[in-house]
């Protein structure tokens, strides 16, 4: 079976150069205009120079409390920011490994320039490809870096793209059809094209590549930018309880005639643990990884808006063939006419396709070879013609002359309506049973051909479309994510509904033309849908630019590049099914970490209160259900649990939470009990923990 | 914004005048004539002189009748014009100070009794005009006031008894003894009827 | 906790669950302009003030226009509630001779009653003269509920609709509210109170002969005990219904002459919740989704029961610091038992309880005993009701509303969880959304914080205080949180009619009810504008127990995690502190 539904990913990569990079450039994320871009994470930077002012005012002997309290709580407050700007660098990491790479392919090319309106053999004068002008045409030929983007206006050639796809093997590129589109930096290995230029260079392909890879033109998300609001809000709503905390406490000891009011360091420690800093802080680390998580799958999106789009996508509009079926009909069956014998008809079935390239023909061949152990025979050595296809007689077939005799077998394939008229015309008939056959297998979403000797009807060979393996799974899969798929068919309504109840779509357009295409996806947009599709052909642009995650193959056109919104370097249709699900991820990934994030503050608080008023109200240790060992170290284990939990889920911020094709409510019941009941239980825990670990070494 | 001022003036204007008099004039015409007394806030009459409402409770120290509540009303207990709760805390020492002076009136009224004392009798309560004791603070009081006015304690809970307004339809709320009516009715035994 | 306490619990329940839909479905007719039986009574008066007021109730408004009619309308309300207060001593209808109320008061009573809060730093029968309570307070204790109830109709309208402007028109639902829902159960539930002895006059205050005279606190004489008087039920029955909560007298619903009886202690307690519970109805019948409704309902009403058996229990177990004095705080049939101190006889520990929890669940603030001399968790679940943002039920309308607020900020993050971009009810939740809601659960908590700040360090604010230790920590709290969220119920030992309490309470009302309306609005403007998002299976449902289950979870740490760290200094504290 074709490796169409395996997931065809590339390693993790994260070398320990990543790591490295990595490192150095969370140090320079502490910048206050680019933390500034974060509020949650601003505010920890905030606090921990604030803390950091307090040890430093402590080692000068005028402290709130010992130096080395304050100075390890300023540590792990440091940590704390530390730690979200490593997810950050450690996600654009990967990215920029990648967009390394693709530089290189970039680096400055010569560009054999024509004339306008020149062609191929006309002089060319030789520039660097950066004075190119869109519009103009270049010559490349073997050997040759392709300068930039461009559409192929003459010739054919095989290219090497595997500088963007990564795969080896070489593509065909030729003018017109739906392989016309070259890329910048990729190596044309034989032959020659002309292409004319369609991108400024710079803005080429490749260059969009790399700066989205990059994050250079990263913008925040709809739905990025939501979280961010609530995030925010709740950071001000906490900003406000620690801030009147203070007061509070103030008046508190005056009342109590006890103790001493609140510190600033334990308000700021409290502050920090209570925002959301998990989410906070590793909520760009998941957007880039989702980018980056697409880019391993070998698809290309232009924008995260596009990635959480696919996550909430209604609609999948899959074009049958290469999709849901194998790209090719397969003969399946030989059945012969009344009172022939099958070996008869496998026998001139394979010899009316011996010569058939195509890949009908040749699974004709096999079947035949397979069934019924009939060889290949050599061409040559039973002296025969071939008679290929022609739209006159729409039929092929063979004529083989006897050596010696006059006796000449015309052997041909074909339509129903073609061979009749084939056989009428030497005075034969066409039984009734076989025409009964024909429309049987017609029915039954195949294809059936008519095979014929002479005037003599032999019998049909059943063509069939070959369901994907899997295939029908998948697709129930995604019915259970609310996800309907429609297929998209030229074939007639029988054919198509034979094949749609095999693959288990939810609908199909059959005989369907490319301005259908394009007016299904505005119905179903009109009723709110979001629509998904992939193509690759130009005239698949319209609808392309029109659905809302739109994946065009890379082996596609310019004009379908152009217009999608995201590019299947493997150009797999199937692909569209991982698309969805890395959306899906993406959001998940999202909101699994904001509730644990909130959870968590219950525990925080059960730590911090008692011990910020123990010397106030010591009741409140009743509060202390942890028995945390000494207020110190209640308020330390809460804030380094509070930012080692960063680092802990920097691999699922970076992978994803894991997706399940299972009903929102049976997904929204097993998220809330990991990420919200453990959210709540985790700190318990792991803050007891800590603070076993700081009494043993005597730390607080 | 004045397209908005016209239809906000006169709103407010109509609804003042639906609201704010008809309303309000049409429940007090329909009460007075049906509910008289009730909506004139059922005063008790006694010898043709007002001695307060059925409603309303009164301050009681003098160990021949029965106790009310606790009033925190100011500036004297059962200010029916100044209704008011203690709004002591729980931990607050002038309500232990208050609850403990109750006490010590109590027992000192009477110091033969040595039952516990129900608690709505040593606790304020939330109008501070509060016309009810629980039966148990009457039952508790019984043994003082009957020795006091020289009456059968029998014939006392059988006072109480007429004198408790019970449960609304025997579940709601709480059964509570009528203090003024019951030291009202206490007045009219002749004490001949004595130990 | 008695068997016959929990009986009450349970009827009291049981009978909002009865009322919730035939109310629910009428409210729904009202709102949605269809014909109702009052029609032959009500809509002659109805047709009468569009007349005059020049409006043409076809035409529909957005929400800027909305919110400008909503705005301008209450601020009228408060200039004319003031003025009222200010002039009441030339006016008739003062058979006590009341003075004009000090400005700073005066102030903060208009706005308080305008944003249906009902805090009173005054006392009511030692302040106020009959036409003040009757053309100033009663006027708005309608006015301010249909206030709600329109903006509520305006926002339900918002998420039932789809690609359209507008909303409704601010005017039509205000008039509506006031005459087809309020005026009618008020004119009932009044003269059913005066039935019970609520009275309902205009005579002067009455005057009769202790039986047994008194002494003030200086030692003088008193033989004469002056009972106030006054049109009292008319104006206790729209502060329930209209969860208002403003006392005609100073004690409230504790005061004989508000609530003589158990029984109207029981209406009073229906009244103010029964419109709560029917608008959730109403809105399930509005969006087309009944089943929408009964969910939020069951949220509700399940942090509902939780509150009460709660401070059920902490009530019945009454004071231990009074044990061993020799006081019987055991429940019998003789004997209420439980915590009494502030509690009136004749409704025991259960009503009592009752009324608190429906009362700052609600934003009705309406009290029959005092919350002050509640014990520490006593206290506590008020003020943690209140602290959720009255959306258990919640104030007429606001409370619905606030509700769903709730519901948006669940649906997003439980969207996420799903891994849809969240969506309610066919509308895609965005950032515009998502800065309305953050704006709405983000202004009341803080200003409750910073206003009890500014109050516990500066003087004026601590001069208020009634009560020592972390009590009087829990006293200003509660002031504020009670009027941050229009609630007006209070630790009434706090001396709050000061100016500096005055003018900050007026500003925490006012924030707590229009700064919260207009985002409100908005967030239904923005909703209605939305394309409609078929529901499939991908779509998360909003009316299933796991949904319900998370709504709460939203509400609780979202309401309780802000307050939590000022609840440990209050009554928190006070907990540990008792004697145990």
């Amino acid at each position: 079976m074709e490796t169409a539904l395996s997931h065809q990913k590339k390693p993790l990569g994260l070398t320990s150069e990543i790591y490295s990079r990595a490192i150095v450039d969370s140090l320079k994320k502490l910048n206050p205009r680019s933390m500034a871009r974060n509020p949650v994470m601003f505010v920890v930077e905030v606090g921990s120079v604030l803390t950091t002012g307090l040890w430093v005012q402590a080692l000068g002997g005028h402290g709130e409390a010992p130096a080395w309290y304050i100075g390890t709580v300023s540590l792990w407050l440091w940590f704390t920011v530390l730690f979200a700007n490593f997810s950050e660098a450690l996600a654009e990491g990967r990215g920029k490994a990648q967009a390394e790479g693709l530089r290189k392919a970039r680096k400055q090319t010569m560009a054999k320039r024509l004339a306008h309106g020149a062609r191929h053999g006309m002089p060319f004068e030789v520039v660097t490809s950066t004075v190119l002008q869109q519009g103009d045409t270049f010559l490349v030929e073997a050997g040759d870096v392709i300068p930039a983007d461009g559409e192929v206006i003459e010739g054919i050639a095989s290219v090497d793209e595997s500088a963007i796809t990564g795969e080896s093997a070489p593509v065909i590129r030729e003018s017109g059809g739906d392989r016309s589109a070259v890329t910048g930096g990729t190596r044309v290995l034989s032959d020659w094209l002309v292409v004319r230029l369609t991108a400024e260079p710079g803005g080429g392909f490749l260059d969009r590549m790399i700066h989205l890879i990059e994050g250079a033109k990263r913008q925040k998300t709809p739905n990025e930018i939501a979280l961010n609001i609530l995030l925010a809000a709740f950071t001000i709503i906490f900003l406000t309880v620690c801030v009147t905390l203070l007061p509070f406490s103030l008046f508190s000891v005056e009342v109590a005639g006890q103790g001493s009011a609140v510190t600033l360091t334990v308000l700021v420690a409290l502050l920090v643990c209570l925002i959301p800093t998990t989410i906070g802080g590793l909520l760009s680390a998941i957007g880039i990884a989702g980018m980056d998580r697409m880019i391993r799958h070998n698809v290309i999106a232009t924008s995260g808006r596009a990635i959480e789009a696919a996550g909430d996508v209604d609609v999948l509009l899959l074009d049958k063939t290469g999709t849901v079926t194998l790209g090719n009909r397969m003969a399946t069956e030989f059945i012969p006419a009344p009172g022939i014998a099958k070996e008869r008809l496998a026998d001139a079935a394979q010899l009316a396709s011996l010569a058939d390239e195509t890949p009908e023909g040749r699974s004709i061949a096999i079947l035949a070879k397979e069934k019924y152990g009939l060889r290949g025979r050599e061409v040559n050595a039973i002296a025969a013609t071939f008679v290929p296809f022609s739209a006159q007689t729409r039929m092929s077939g063979v004529d083989i002359s006897a050596e010696g005799t006059l006796h000449r077998r015309s052997i041909r394939k074909g339509a129903a309506e073609s061979i009749k008229a084939f056989v009428e015309q030497q005075k034969g008939e066409f039984p009734v049973a076989v025409r009964q056959t024909a429309e049987e297998v017609s029915r039954s979403g195949g294809t059936p051909l008519v095979v014929a000797e002479n005037g003599e009807v032999l019998g049909v060979i059943h063509l069939k479309d070959i369901v994907k393996g899997g295939i029908k799974e998948r697709f129930s899969h995604l019915r259970k994510m609310g996800i309907k798929t429609v297929m998209i068919t030229g074939d007639n309504p029988l054919t198509a509904t034979a094949i749609a109840a095999e693959a288990g779509v939810d609908d199909f357009l059959a005989e369907a033309k490319p301005e259908d295409k394009l007016n299904l996806i505005r119905d179903y947009q009109r009723q709110g849908r979001l629509v998904a599709m992939t193509g690759d052909g130009t005239n698949d642009a319209p609808a392309l630019a029109q659905a809302d995650v739109a994946v065009a193959m890379n082996t596609g056109t310019q004009p379908a590049r152009e217009a999608a919104n995201m590019i299947d370097l493997d150009s797999n249709p199937t692909k569209l099914l991982e698309i969805v699900e890395i959306g899906k991820q993406l959001l998940m990934t999202r909101g699994t970490l904001t509730t644990f994030s909130i959870a968590n503050d219950v525990a925080k608080y059960f730590a911090i209160i008692p011990a910020a008023f123990a010397t106030t109200y010591p009741a409140l240790n009743a509060l202390n259900i942890m028995k945390l060992s000494s207020p110190e170290s209640a308020i330390l284990s809460a804030v380094i649990f509070n930012a080692l939990i960063i680092v802990a889920l920097i691999p699922l911020a970076l992978k994803g939470v894991k997706y399940r094709p299972v009903s929102a409510v049976q997904l929204l019941r097993r998220h809330l009990l990991i990420y919200g009941v453990g959210g709540v239980v985790a700190p318990f825990v792991g803050i007891k923990l800590i603070d076993l670990a700081l009494a043993a070494f005597g730390w607080a | 914004m004045l397209k908005y001022l016209r239809p906000a003036l006169s709103m407010l204007l109509f609804f003042s005048l639906v609201t704010g008099v008809l309303y309000p004039l049409a429940v007090t015409g329909v009460s007075q004539v049906v509910f008289p007394s009730k909506a004139n806030g059922s005063i008790i009459e006694k010898n043709g002189r007002l001695v307060g409402s059925s409603l309303i409770g009164q301050q009681f120290t003098s160990a021949k009748y029965f106790w009310s509540r606790i009033s925190a009303t100011g500036p004297f207990p059962y200010n029916a014009s100044s209704s008011s709760g203690s709004n002591y805390g729980p931990l607050n020492p002038a309500l232990m100070k208050t609850t403990k002076d109750r006490i010590d009136q109590l027992h000192s009224a009477d110091s033969t009794n040595h039952n516990t004392i129900p608690v709505d009798l040593v606790t304020a309560s939330g109008s501070g005009l509060d016309p009810h004791i629980s039966i148990a603070a009457a039952l508790y009081q019984v043994p003082r006031v009957a020795r006091e006015r020289h009456i059968s304690e029998e014939t006392l809970r059988e006072l109480v008894h007429q004198c408790t307004d019970p449960r609304d339809f025997g579940f709601l709320g709480e059964p509570g003894v009528n203090v003024l009516r019951l030291n009202l009715a206490l007045d009219d035994i002749p004490p001949s009827q004595g130990v | 906790m008695t068997l016959i306490g929990i009986g009450q619990i349970i009827l009291y329940l049981g009978v909002l669950l009865l009322v919730t839909k035939p109310l629910g479905t009428f409210i729904a007719r009202v709102f949605q302009g269809e014909r109702t039986f009052l029609d032959p009574v009500v809509a002659p008066l109805e047709r009468l003030i569009y007349r005059v007021a020049a409006i043409d109730p076809r035409k529909e408004m957005n929400w800027k226009e909305n919110a400008v009619a909503m705005l301008l309308f209450n601020g009228c309300g408060i200039v004319f509630l003031y003025l009222l207060q200010r002039v009441q001593q030339v006016l008739p209808l003062n058979p006590q001779g009341f003075g004009a109320v000090t400005p700073d008061s005066a102030l903060n009573t208009a706005v308080s009653y305008v944003t249906n809060t009902n805090w009173q730093g005054y006392s009511g029968e030692t302040t106020m003269s009959y036409l003040t309570q009757m053309a100033g307070m009663t006027v708005q204790n309608f006015l301010s509920a249909a206030t709600g109830l329109a903006i509520m109709a305006l926002f339900i309208r918002g998420i039932a609709r789809h690609s359209v402007a507008t909303l409704g028109n601010f005017w039509v639902d205000l008039t509506r509210s006031t005459l087809y829902i309020l005026l009618p159960l008020a004119v009932i539930l009044s003269l059913v109170l005066v039935s019970q002895g609520s009275v309902q006059n205009l005579s002067s205050y009455a005057s009769a002969q202790f039986l047994q005279p008194t002494a003030d606190t200086s030692g003088t004489r008193v033989t004469e005990q002056v009972i106030a008087m006054g049109p009292a039920a008319s104006q206790v029955a729209i502060k329930h219904l209209g969860t208002n909560g403003g006392g005609f007298f100073n004690a409230n619903a504790s005061h004989p002459f508000e609530s003589p009886t158990p029984l109207t202690d029981f209406l009073l307690l229906l009244a103010e919740t029964c419109i709560a519970a029917g608008v959730c109805y109403t809105y399930g019948v509005m969006v087309g989704d009944k089943r929408q409704g009964w969910a939020l309902l069951t949220a509700m009403l399940l942090i509902y029961v939780i509150a009460i058996v709660g401070l059920y229990a902490a009530e019945s177990a009454g004071n231990p610091v009074l044990n061993g004095l020799g006081v019987d705080q055991h429940a019998s049939a003789l004997n209420p038992g439980g915590n009494m101190e502030g509690k009136e006889t004749r409704l025991g520990i259960g009503p009592s309880i009752l009324m608190a929890t429906a009362s700052t669940s609600t934003s009705t603030g309406a009290v029959n005993s005092m919350h002050d001399s509640y014990t520490p968790l006593g206290g506590l679940v008020p003020l943690v009701m209140m602290h959720l943002g009255e959306v258990v039920l919640g104030g007429v309308g606001s409370g619905l509303y606030g509700m769903l607020v709730f519901v948006i900020v669940a649906v997003f993050v439980a969207g996420l969880l799903v891994g849809r971009t969240p969506e309610y009810l066919g509308h895609k939740i965005e950032p515009f959304e998502m800065k309305m809601a953050s704006l709405l659960i983000l202004i009341m908590p803080i200003a409750v914080l910073v206003f009890t700040a500014i109050a516990v360090v500066t003087d004026a604010g601590k001069a208020g205080i009634s009560n020592p230790g972390p009590h009087g920590f829990t006293e200003i709290l509660y002031a504020f949180t009670s009027q941050g969220n229009n609630n007006g119920s209070a630790f009434a030992g706090l001396n709050a009619n000061t100016p500096f309490y005055n003018c900050t309470g007026a500003i925490a009302m006012l924030i707590g009810r229009f700064w919260l309306a207009v985002p409100t609005l908005a967030l239904a403007g923005s909703l209605a504008r939305k394309k409609l998002i078929p529901s499939g299976e991908g779509t998360l449902p909003t009316h299933t127990p796991l949904f319900i289950f998370w709504l709460i979870a939203v509400i609780l740490v979202v309401g309780a995690l802000n307050f939590l760290p000022a609840l440990a200094l209050g009554p928190i504290v006070e907990f540990f502190m008792m004697p145990h």
